[in-house]
C-alpha cells in the first residue's frame, strides 16, 4: 500500500500558490482528503463521498488550472451538508423520509461554487431536517467530535464542522436556522458564519424555517469563510427574499480599520447555565480587546429569557408548513403498508420522520391552528420585532456584539438526547441574531480544562459582513499573538 | 316540495358567491411554468410545480396587473401593501401540502358589479373582496381501476378569487351577476371565461332566513358548479330544500355541499365537524407586494372601454336603441368588430343590424366567436354603403354578397359584385322597361289602383325586382312606378 501524501492546508491561498508553482497536483489534495475520509469514517460526518466521478472532475479543474481558467474556488475542496439540492446526487435531510430521492436540479448556492470550480467532494450528515444541537436526530445517527469522539459534533450541521475540524475537506457549506453553523463549530473549534438574513439565496436548500434559513460557510480560516460568502452571496432569480444589494469582495477586504465598539451582553455573561470556564475564556478577550485599544461595554439585552420560545414558535410554525410536502405520495418513502390517501399520508409520515421532527411539526401545528394562532404564532411575531428592533438599537451605538456561542463545550452523546428543552436551551446565544436576522460569526478562542474548543460569537450590522469578516480576521491574528 | 306560496313568501334567501377566476397569463402564478390548458399530463412542472424539497416560489408580475386591472374595472380599493399567505391541508393533487393565497390582506377590497335583470330592474352586486392564489393540481379518479391519477400541469395556474358580499337575492340575480362578471374578465382580457373548461369556477353560499330578519341562517356551500345554469338550477334548490326543512322545523346544518348536475339535487361532500383548519399563516417566502401609485396609475391608463361605457357610447353617440346597445356590449368581440365598422360607415343603425342579425346569426350557425369570422370588418362597411348608395340592394348584400363574402373573405368587394351582378342598374330606361312589362302581366291590378287600391303596389314591387333580378334600386323603382301608374290613370 502506498501511504498518501500528508498536508496540512487550512487556507485556499496557500493550496492555489502551491498548485500554480506546481508544488502540489490536484489529484493529491483530492486522495489526500478521501484517504482521511475513510480513516475517520467511524466520526460518520459524512453520508456520501462522490467518489467516482471525482477523478474526472478533478481533471477537469487541473486543466483549467494549468490554463490559468480556472475560478475563484479552483483547488478547494469542498463538503456540502445534506440539506442542499446538487443535481443528480442523493438528497436526504438526514431523514428516512427522503429515501431514495435524487436531486434533478441544482441549489443556486451549488450552481455558484460549481462556476468557481470548486469541487463537491460529498454529502455531510446534520440533525434531521435541520432541527437539533447535536447530530443526534440524524436518521443516519451522531456525527463524533474529533476532540473527543465521546463527544457530540453539536448540530444541526455537525457533519460541515467535524469534516473541517478532522480536514476531511477544506471547507464546507452548512446552513443555519437558530445557530446551526456556528455553535457546531463553536464545538468543534471552527469558523462558522450565518450571512445576515437574504444575503444568500436559498433555492434548491432544503427548508426548515423559511424566515431564518441561511446557507453559510464552515472553514478553518476566515479567508476561506470570506471567500465562500463572497461566491455564494448575491441576488437570484430562484429566491424573491434574496437581496439585491452589490455583494462586496469580503476575501479582499480583511484589514481591519481603526479602533472599534463592541457591546457584550450582561445577561448573557451573567446566565446560570453558562460554564464558568467560557465566561472566562470571553472576559479574556474582552480585556485583550481593550488593551488593544477597542472600547468594549456592557449593555443590557432584558429579552434575553425570550428569544427560546420566540424562536420555537415562529421556527416550528413556519417547519409545520414546509414539512408538509413529504407526504409519501410524490417522491420519497411510502410506507408498504399505506392502502389509501389518508394512510398513505399517516403511515409514510409515522415512519419516515424521526422523533425530534415529529415533535416540532406537531408544535408547528398547535401555535398555527386557529384558536391558539394569537396567544402564539401572532404573539411570537411582535416579539421577533421587538427583540430585533432592540438588538438594532444596540448595533446603532456598536459595531458589533460579542457573546459566547454556547452556554457549554461539547456534551457527551446521549447526555441530553432525552430533554428536548434542556436541548433547546443550547440555542440560547445564537438565535438573538437569527430572530433579528443579523450576522453572526462562531470564531475558536481555545479550549476548556478537559480540551474542548471554545467559540466566541461576534454579531455584526445587517449587510456589514465586511466590517464582520475583517474584525473576525482581526480576531483570530489577536488569538494567536497570545 | 314546499306547497303553499305563503309559505315560500315568508322566506328570503341571502347567497354569497365565491369565483375562482383563472387568469390567462402564458406562465403560472408563481414559476416559469407554462399555464396553457390541454398540454400532455404532467408536462408544465419544474420543482417550483413539483413541490421538490428547496424549491421556492417567485410572483409572476402579470397575475398582479390582472388583479388590478379587475380591481379597477369594479371600483375596489386596489390594496398597495398587500401579501401572500399559506393555506395549509393536504390533498394529493397538491404537491407542497399548502396552497399560496391572501387571506389577510387582498390586493382588491370592495367594489361592486352592476346587474340588470329581466324585469329591467338594475342592481349593484357589492364585492367583499379580490385575491390572488394559485390552483391545485388535477386528481383523476375514473381512469385506473386501483388508483387515482395526479396531473400537475395545474398546480400553480393563477387565480383570482372574486367573493360577493352575502347579498344576492336569487338564483336569477346570481346568474346575472356570474354573467356580467364573466363579460367583464372577457372585456379585460384576464380571462377566458369558460366556466365549462374550468376557467371560472363558482362556489355559492346559500342560506335563507324570515324576512325582516337581521342574522344570517346556516349557510350551505355548494360546489364547483361548472356553468351558469348550473349555478342557478342548484341555488333555486337549495333555497327550496332549506324552506321545506325550516318548515318542517329541521335544522339546517351548516354542510358543504355538492351539485348533481343531472339530477338537480344537492347532497352532503363534507360537514362542518370535518373541515379543516386551514392554519393559515404569512407565506415567508414571498415578499410582501407593494404598489406605487405609478403602478396603478399606468394600469388604469391602459385600460379597455368597459361595456358599461360602451352601452353608454352606443346610445349617445351612435343613437343606438337600448336593445342593441346592450345586445352589442354583451360579447367584447362583437362590440369590437361593431366598432371597427363604424369607423367607415355613416349609417349606425345599418352597421347595428348587421352585426346583431346577419353576422351573428351565421356565427351561432357555426358555433363560434366574432374572432373566428372570417370578413374583415371593413368588407362589411363597404358593402354597407354599397346599399347605402342606392347601388346595392339590401337583401342581394344580406344574401348572395354575404355568401360569396364567407367563401371569398380576401376577394375585392367590387369584382364580387360584378361577377354576382348584382350592382344596381341606375338607368331610367331600363327601369322603365321593367315596369311597363310588370304592369302589362296584371292589367286588373292597374285598375284597382286606380280605383285606390294602393295595396297592390306591393304586388308590382315584387315584380318588378323578379323581373330585374333584384338589381333596381327598390326606393327609386318605387317612385318610378308610382309615377307610372299616375300617368295611366
Amino acid at each position: 500500500m502506498i501511504a498518501q501524501k500528508v498536508f496540512s492546508y487550512n487556507k485556499l491561498i496557500d493550496i492555489q500558490q502551491d498548485l500554480k508553482t506546481n508544488k502540489l497536483v490536484l489529484a493529491d489534495l483530492v486522495n489526500y482528503y478521501l484517504d482521511r475520509i475513510k480513516t475517520y469514517s467511524h466520526l460518520n460526518a459524512f453520508l456520501e463521498v462522490f467518489e467516482d466521478e471525482l477523478a474526472e472532475k478533478t481533471a477537469l479543474i487541473q486543466q483549467k488550472i494549468n490554463n490559468g481558467t480556472a475560478g475563484k474556488l479552483a483547488g478547494m475542496v469542498l463538503g456540502i451538508k445534506d440539506n442542499i439540492s446538487y443535481q443528480g446526487h442523493k438528497l436526504s435531510a438526514s431523514s428516512k423520509i427522503l429515501d431514495g430521492y435524487v436531486s434533478i436540479y441544482d441549489a443556486t448556492v451549488i450552481s455558484k461554487v460549481l462556476a468557481e470550480d470548486a469541487l463537491i467532494i460529498g454529502r455531510l450528515n446534520c440533525d434531521e431536517f435541520a432541527m437539533g444541537a447535536s447530530n443526534e436526530t440524524s436518521y443516519f445517527g451522531p456525527v463524533k467530535n474529533f476532540a473527543d469522539e465521546r463527544k457530540v459534533s453539536g448540530g444541526s450541521s455537525g457533519g460541515c464542522a467535524v469534516a473541517v475540524q478532522a480536514d476531511l475537506c477544506l471547507a464546507t457549506l452548512g446552513s443555519d436556522t437558530g445557530g446551526s453553523i456556528r455553535q457546531p463549530s463553536a464545538f468543534c473549534g471552527v469558523v462558522g458564519l450565518k450571512p445576515t438574513y437574504a444575503r444568500v439565496s436559498r433555492y434548491g436548500v432544503v427548508a426548515y424555517a423559511s424566515s431564518f434559513d441561511q446557507v453559510g460557510p464552515i472553514a478553518q480560516s476566515v479567508e476561506d469563510a470570506a471567500l465562500l460568502l463572497e461566491v455564494i452571496a448575491g441576488s437570484d432569480d430562484g429566491d424573491s427574499t434574496v437581496s439585491h444589494l452589490p455583494v462586496d469582495a469580503y476575501s479582499q477586504m480583511l484589514q481591519l480599520k481603526g479602533k472599534k465598539r463592541i457591546a457584550y451582553i450582561e445577561e448573557t455573561l451573567h446566565s446560570e447555565g453558562l460554564n464558568p470556564q467560557i465566561r472566562n475564556n470571553v472576559m479574556a478577550q474582552i480585556e485583550k480587546l481593550r488593551a488593544d485599544g477597542h472600547t468594549v461595554e456592557p449593555v443590557s439585552f432584558e429579552l434575553l429569557d425570550f428569544v427560546v420560545p420566540t424562536y420555537y414558535i415562529l421556527t416550528t410554525a413556519e417547519a409545520s408548513s414546509n414539512l408538509a410536502r413529504y407526504d409519501g405520495v410524490h417522491y420519497g418513502y411510502r410506507s408498504p403498508l399505506a392502502t389509501d390517501l389518508t394512510s398513505t399520508y399517516k403511515k409514510s409520515r409515522s415512519e419516515g420522520f424521526g422523533n425530534e421532527v415529529k415533535r416540532r411539526i406537531m408544535l408547528g401545528t398547535f401555535v398555527l391552528s386557529a384558536s391558539y394562532y394569537d396567544a402564539y404564532y401572532a404573539k411570537a411575531q411582535k416579539a421577533r420585532r421587538l427583540i430585533k428592533e432592540k438588538t438594532e438599537h444596540i448595533l446603532k451605538n456598536y459595531d458589533f456584539i460579542i457573546t459566547p456561542t454556547t452556554p457549554n463545550t461539547a456534551f457527551t452523546i446521549g447526555e441530553q438526547s432525552t430533554d428536548p428543552l434542556e436541548m433547546y436551551l443550547a440555542d440560547i446565544f445564537t438565535v438573538q441574531a437569527s430572530l433579528a436576522g443579523l450576522p453572526a460569526i462562531s470564531l475558536p478562542s481555545g479550549k476548556d480544562a478537559a480540551g474542548l474548543p471554545i467559540g466566541i460569537q461576534i454579531i455584526g450590522q445587517k449587510f456589514n459582513e465586511v466590517h464582520l469578516l475583517a474584525f473576525s480576521a482581526y480576531f483570530m491574528g489577536m488569538g494567536t499573538r497570545l | 316540495m314546499v306547497d303553499s306560496l305563503q309559505q315560500i313568501d315568508k322566506y328570503e334567501a341571502v347567497i354569497g358567491l365565491e369565483v375562482h377566476v383563472q387568469l390567462s397569463t402564458k406562465s403560472k402564478a408563481f414559476c416559469y411554468d407554462s399555464a396553457q390548458y390541454g398540454s400532455k399530463p404532467n408536462h408544465n412542472i419544474s420543482p417550483v410545480s413539483l413541490g421538490l424539497p428547496g424549491a421556492l416560489p417567485r410572483a409572476n408580475q402579470e397575475i398582479v396587473k390582472y388583479a388590478v386591472k379587475l380591481g379597477l374595472a369594479i371600483g375596489s380599493t386596489i390594496n398597495q401593501y398587500n401579501f401572500f399567505d399559506r393555506k395549509n391541508y393536504f390533498y394529493a393533487d397538491l404537491p407542497k401540502g399548502y396552497q399560496i393565497t391572501q387571506d389577510n390582506e387582498p390586493i382588491c377590497k370592495g367594489g361592486a358589479v352592476k346587474i340588470r335583470l329581466a324585469n329591467g330592474q338594475q342592481k349593484n352586486i357589492v364585492l367583499n373582496r379580490i385575491h390572488i392564489e394559485e390552483d391545485a393540481g388535477k386528481s383523476i379518479h375514473d381512469v385506473d381501476d386501483n388508483y387515482s391519477l395526479i396531473d400537475l400541469n395545474r398546480a400553480g395556474v393563477s387565480l383570482l378569487e372574486v367573493v360577493t358580499e352575502p347579498m344576492i337575492a336569487s338564483g336569477e340575480e346570481a346568474a346575472a351577476y356570474l354573467a356580467e362578471l364573466r363579460k367583464l374578465v372577457r372585456y379585460l382580457n384576464i380571462c377566458d371565461g369558460n366556466m365549462e373548461e374550468g376557467s371560472m369556477r363558482c362556489d355559492a353560499n346559500v342560506s335563507i332566513r324570515l324576512k325582516g330578519d337581521t342574522a344570517l341562517g346556516n349557510r350551505c356551500e355548494v360546489k364547483n358548479l361548472n356553468s351558469i345554469k348550473n349555478v342557478q338550477r342548484a341555488i333555486e334548490h337549495e333555497i327550496s330544500r332549506q324552506i321545506q326543512l325550516s318548515e318542517a322545523g329541521v335544522y339546517i346544518d351548516q354542510n358543504t355541499l355538492n351539485f348533481d348536475a343531472l339530477t338537480g339535487i344537492t347532497s352532503v361532500l363534507r360537514s362542518k365537524e370535518m373541515a379543516n383548519d386551514y392554519r393559515y399563516f404569512p407565506e415567508p417566502d414571498l415578499l410582501p407586494l407593494q404598489l406605487s401609485d405609478e403602478f396603478i396609475e399606468a394600469i388604469r391608463q391602459d385600460m379597455p372601454a368597459l361595456p358599461e361605457a360602451l352601452y353608454n357610447r352606443f346610445i349617445n353617440e351612435f343613437n343606438l336603441p337600448h336593445y342593441d346597445a346592450l345586445l352589442l356590449t354583451s360579447d367584447k368581440d362583437m362590440a369590437d368588430y361593431f366598432l371597427a365598422i363604424t369607423a367607415s360607415v355613416s349609417n349606425y343603425k345599418a352597421a347595428s343590424n348587421w352585426v346583431m342579425g346577419t353576422i351573428r346569426s351565421y356565427l351561432n350557425e357555426k358555433n363560434i366567436g366574432f374572432d373566428k369570422f372570417p370578413i374583415s370588418a371593413q368588407q362589411i362597411a363597404q358593402l354597407i354603403n354599397k346599399v347605402e348608395a342606392g347601388q346595392l340592394n339590401n337583401n342581394q348584400a344580406k344574401e348572395k354578397v354575404f355568401v360569396a363574402l364567407l367563401n371569398h373573405p380576401t376577394q375585392n368587394l367590387d369584382d364580387i359584385l360584378k361577377q354576382l351582378n348584382v350592382l344596381i342598374d341606375t338607368n331610367t330606361s331600363t327601369i322603365d322597361g321593367f315596369i311597363m312589362a310588370a304592369l302589362n302581366k296584371f292589367p286588373d291590378k292597374v285598375k284597382e289602383y286606380n280605383s285606390g287600391k294602393k295595396g297592390v303596389l306591393g304586388l308590382f314591387m315584387g315584380e318588378l325586382m323578379k323581373i330585374s333580378g333584384g338589381k333596381i334600386d327598390p326606393k327609386n323603382a318605387n317612385k318610378l312606378l308610382v309615377a307610372q301608374l299616375e300617368k295611366l290613370k
